[in-house]
């Protein structure tokens, strides 16, 4: 035991000797641990908070019974099935309006609730007598609360004047979720006798078949694998991970190049070691424990780093998932012993795959293998012609997928094929100008200059690629949301018409208010709204109503229509449909669909397709008058004004004042964009954060290979020095020469960047959220992006080139003392 | 203690094989001191790293205290160098990153022969009390010599076995580090096999030995 411990003491005394070098690998396994696992904590804290809204009382995760229309069906079934043996629950489901804030409300009947909704808050038995007799207690989750600006214990009332019962915390409750007892529940939601649906237990007694019960008024949904919320925000996280898969692999890049040259100039010490007597075998599982000893060392760091990198991102993440999906995410970071574990894992895992080349190098390393670097030059080109096919290979893959995919993991694959295709193409691009380069070149120390930097280059292609890599994804992703940016904010004008929204409590206080309006003479005209929850080939859908307006003739963001199709839609037989509907059901104009309504099924012909960004809903916009004609129930609180600009901030606090309303409930134009813009970038906030955080790898890749390679580079530049460059210019050349490959580099990335962005907006963006961006080049932008990377290049090159501008004499001698 | 049968060793280059070693037949007893001598290319080096273990031969037999080189795998021939002998080069090969001291004691205690008291008077006698604490880097070539051969002859090994160490040092110094390494050795009754050019030099060892055309001459 102590020979090995005295053998990994010995390979351990290298990094004392080169802290810097020790530094490096563990900054790049830091930052691809701390990176991955973030974005990891992040994705598990969302999961976490899907699976608690699944198994809230009948989630997709449990059996249920609902009715075919979705609307919802008469108490009675519920008794006759249970006395025909079905082990079913009842559950009612409706909004409540609390303070002008719209929550989730679920009626329950503890005590049918099946067993396997076990993951649900458990309503103990010393509770249900308090649950269930009134006043009743209703369950929030200590979100909720804070949200309600209540204590436990306290009652509020809803905007319909129902005084609710007290509140009780419930942990395990998704924010925005209220529970009470199904009788209190039918009386706020007025739905006596009435139940929404039925959850279904897993019992194995037999049972009468349903239809001998029910008719065919239910059917039965099967418990899903896989939420709604799921489904939807796939999309979000697949994204993110793409992203910590980046990162994790720039800071890898890190590790690989300090491992490298490690191993490079630990081979006298390891040859030494196998001289004395350590076999190859234990210098082999030294060499491993060694790696993994501070894998599991930064892995550690990575971890925390990691953690706080979640914790400050988590606020825009939530408030993304939350304006895209409505998903409720809660602030708080909670993480799973599995996440620690992983990440543990995952740096150990990165590590040794960053090290294998050099691992593999050192297991078949015969013990009288020559210690001095190998003749690259020559090994240089056969890698570059091997790289180079297999770019061409990548390509090809990229091609296909594009061509025949039709998924969002083919987008991200085809985005995956390209950067690795342009990665492994890199040093070929930069070998062949570096030579037109050599061939152009006159003077002797110009001939040197670019000679030495093909020489170089296998040395710092790794950090180039990282930079390549970064740089590209920062174009693409920058262009696409500076495409969407801009879309959206033409498409906010349209939708955002009216100059003032109001929001009633009621639809009476909504009459009260449109009756006293109409006497007004600054009001133009008031634009009635409301939207009704449907089913659509399985999916849920929105079906909006439109009034017959100028306003909206004038501005909807139709993007394609028939001619006469506003006037058609007046008619009340007629729809647009949403760009991501028509996508998801590869519908188009003078298609009909057939939208399940309380009156039966209500047939609509497809008019007009428009954009809808941001909203993970299917929509189909209809006539107003037709939708509250179909749809009776729907609440009517939301409108419209147009009104004369000036008179726009009087009569909102005239509003305000008379009808006793808050800033939530009645607001201008001007505010609502302001928000949707405010959400709009929150949305990109952490896109934009992870992009800044890979070019910042990149950086520091680019910064390692150089200090690592600096020490290398003295026999080059010694002789050089020996025969009359000082210093200071050898420094000088030598920064050229990285600020060249850097910028051969980056104009390289930036048609890549430019294709990566199309890929997002037409491929990704299509498959993931069902519109399509018009692709736009911004130049500006391009600019400035390619000033970032080469002041990252800069600031990596400045501190080698320092080093080497003030290196005493004596180092320089010693690199002759030392020839052999 | 050391006898080398009809040893053979060929190497391929440019596509042909060329015999380095042709049947060489060699005996070192313990407390003996032997110079191998030799024209650039004789095998002088190979016939040395046959005998440390480092490659292998291709016939013959190499037996060292009654161990069978040709019998022992990698890990085998690993313990045999770390146990039972001392290797010293002309490039040094000090460990960069280890002090004076830890190169010093390096092999005697990955061996688990650490004996302070003659890892001192090694010190004292290859006049390193001064330098315990510095790296290789901070000395000159006689004193990386001097700690070669400190660490070699500190787990008392059987064989010694040096590879030209003086070839990178002057004259002077030459002399000096080789009358260290035979005053050590005799200290320690271990035999010593030296590979060197200099006639001069291998004249002060016990016997003298040629190898020629890949055979002992």
């Amino acid at each position: 035991m102590s020979r090995v411990l005295w053998t990994l003491a010995v390979l351990l005394s290298h990094w004392r000797r080169h802290p810097m070098q020790l530094a490096t690998l563990l900054i790049g396994l830091i930052a691809a641990t701390a990176l991955w696992s973030g974005v990891q904590a992040l994705n598990q804290q969302a999961r976490n908070a899907y699976d608690r809204a699944a198994a809230t009382f009948g989630g997709s995760r449990t059996a249920m019974l609902i009715s075919r229309d979705g609307t919802g069906f008469p108490q009675q079934l519920f008794v006759d099935l249970r006395r025909a043996g079905w082990p079913v629950s009842p559950v009612v489901e409706g909004r409540v309006q609390i303070g002008g804030r719209s929550y989730r409300l679920l009626g329950i009947e503890p005590v049918t609730l099946p067993g396997e909704v076990s993951t649900a808050p458990v309503i103990g038995r010393t509770d249900l007598q308090s649950f269930v007799t009134p006043p009743g207690e209703m369950l929030a989750a200590p979100e909720t609360l804070t949200d309600l600006g209540l204590k436990e214990g306290e009652q509020s009332s809803s905007n319909g004047g129902v005084l609710l019962p007290p509140l009780r915390v419930q942990p395990q409750l998704v924010p925005g979720v209220l529970v009470v007892d199904i009788g209190i529940a039918q009386q706020i939601l007025r739905m006596p006798d009435r139940i929404s649906r039925l959850m279904v237990g897993k019992s194995g007694a037999r049972r009468a078949p349903l239809e001998s019960i029910a008719g065919d008024r239910l059917r039965l949904v099967e418990p899903d694998a896989e939420t709604d919320l799921e489904r939807l925000t796939d999309s979000f996280h697949l994204n993110l991970t793409a992203f910590g898969l980046l990162s994790f692999f720039v800071g890898l890049f890190i590790v690989n190049s300090a491992i490298g040259l490690a191993f490079e100039q630990r081979l006298p010490m390891l040859r030494t070691l196998r001289a004395c007597g350590v076999s190859a075998r234990m210098l082999n599982s030294v060499l491993v424990a060694e790696l993994v000893s501070l894998a599991l060392l930064a892995g550690l760091v990575g971890l925390v780093c990691g953690y706080f990198i979640a914790a400050a991102l988590l606020p825009d993440v939530a408030a993304s998932l939350r304006g895209l999906y409505g998903a409720q995410i809660p602030g708080q970071l909670t993480l799973k012993a599995e996440w620690w574990l992983a990440g543990i894992a995952i740096s150990i895992l990165g590590a040794l795959a960053a090290a294998a080349a050099s691992l593999a190098k050192a297991i078949r390393m015969p013990v009288l293998a020559s210690a001095q670097p190998q003749a690259w030059q020559q090994a240089q080109r056969r890698w570059l012609v091997f790289q180079s096919a297999a770019a061409l290979a990548a390509f090809a893959v990229a091609g296909g997928l594009l061509w025949f995919g039709d998924s969002l993991l083919a987008g991200f694959a085809v985005l995956a094929a390209l950067m690795l295709g342009a990665a492994l193409i890199l040093p070929t691009i930069l070998e062949i100008a570096l030579a037109l380069g050599e061939r152009s070149a006159g003077q002797p120390v110009s001939i040197w200059f670019w000679a030495d930097s093909r020489q170089q280059l296998s040395g710092l292609s790794l950090a180039l690629m990282a930079l390549l890599l970064a740089l590209a994804v920062n174009v693409g992703v920058s262009t696409m949301v500076e495409s969407f940016s801009r879309t959206f904010l033409v498409w906010l004008d349209g939708r955002l018409a009216a100059d003032v929204y109001v929001n009633a409590t009621s639809d009476a206080q909504a009459a009260e208010m449109k009756a006293w309006l109409r006497g007004r003479s600054e009001i133009q005209a008031i634009l009635p709204g409301g939207r009704a929850d449907a089913q659509l080939a399985g999916m849920p859908i929105e079906v909006l109503g439109l009034p017959d307006q100028a306003t909206f003739r004038d501005n909807w963001p139709l993007l394609e229509s028939r001619s006469d199709g506003w006037d058609r839609l007046r008619a009340g037989d007629t729809c647009f449909a949403s760009e991501q509907l028509s996508r998801r059901l590869r519908l188009a104009i003078g298609d009909r669909i057939e939208v399940p309504a309380p009156g039966g099924n209500w047939s609509l012909e497809i008019v007009g397709i428009y954009a809808d960004y941001g909203n993970p809903k299917g929509q189909v916009a209809v006539n107003f008058a037709a939708l509250t004609r179909h749809f009776p129930e729907v609440p009517q609180t939301r409108f419209g004004l147009r009104v004369v600009p000036e008179a726009v901030p009087a009569l909102i606090a005239e509003l305000q004042r008379k009808f006793v309303l808050d800033d939530r409930s009645v607001a201008d134009q001007t505010t609502m964009k302001a928000e949707s813009r405010r959400i709009f970038n929150r949305t990109f906030s952490v896109t934009t954060a992870l992009n800044a955080f890979t070019l910042g790898v990149a950086g520091v890749a680019l910064l390692t290979s150089l200090l690592t390679l600096a020490n290398s580079r003295l026999p080059q530049l010694a002789p050089l020095w020996a025969i009359g460059l000082t210093r200071e210019k050898l420094a000088k050349i030598e920064l050229l020469k990285t600020m060249a490959m850097a910028l051969i580099t980056s104009l390289f990335a930036l048609p890549l960047g430019l294709l990566v962005a199309w890929c997002l907006l037409a491929v990704v963006n299509v498959k993931a959220f069902g519109w399509r961006l018009p692709f736009q080049v911004f130049p500006v932008q391009l600019v400035e992006l390619l000033g970032v990377a080469l002041a990252a290049a800069l600031g990596a090159a400045l501190l080698p080139v320092i080093r080497l501008a003030r290196m005493q004499p004596a180092s320089l001698i010693r690199i002759f003392a030392n020839e052999r | 203690m050391l006898e080398v049968t009809g040893l053979k060793k060929s190497y391929r280059s440019a596509g042909e094989d060329i015999a380095v070693l042709r049947g060489v037949n060699l005996a070192v007893a313990a407390g003996e001191s032997v110079a191998l001598t030799g024209e650039s290319g004789s095998g002088k080096s190979t016939l040395l790293h046959l005998i440390a273990g480092l490659d292998a031969a291709d016939g013959g037999e190499i037996i060292l205290d009654g161990t069978r080189l040709s019998e022992l795998g990698d890990a085998g021939r690993a313990a045999l160098r770390r146990d039972r002998l001392g290797l010293v080069f002309q490039q040094f090969n000090l460990i960069p990153s280890l002090t004076v001291l830890d190169n010093l004691t390096f092999q005697s205690r990955i061996a688990g022969r650490d004996d302070p008291k003659w890892h001192d008077e090694l010190v004292e006698r290859l006049g390193l009390v001064r330098l315990l604490k510095r790296y290789p880097e901070q000395l000159s070539g006689g004193q990386q010599q001097r700690v070669a051969i400190g660490r070699a002859l500190a787990p008392k090994p059987l064989l010694l076995l040096a590879d030209e160490p003086t070839g990178n040092l002057d004259e002077e110094t030459a002399d000096e580090v080789l009358a260290l390494a035979r005053d050590l050795v005799a200290r320690t009754g271990c035999g010593f096999l030296m590979v060197t050019h200099s006639a001069r030099l291998a004249a002060t060892l016990d016997r003298q030995v040629n190898l020629h055309a890949g055979v002992i001459a």
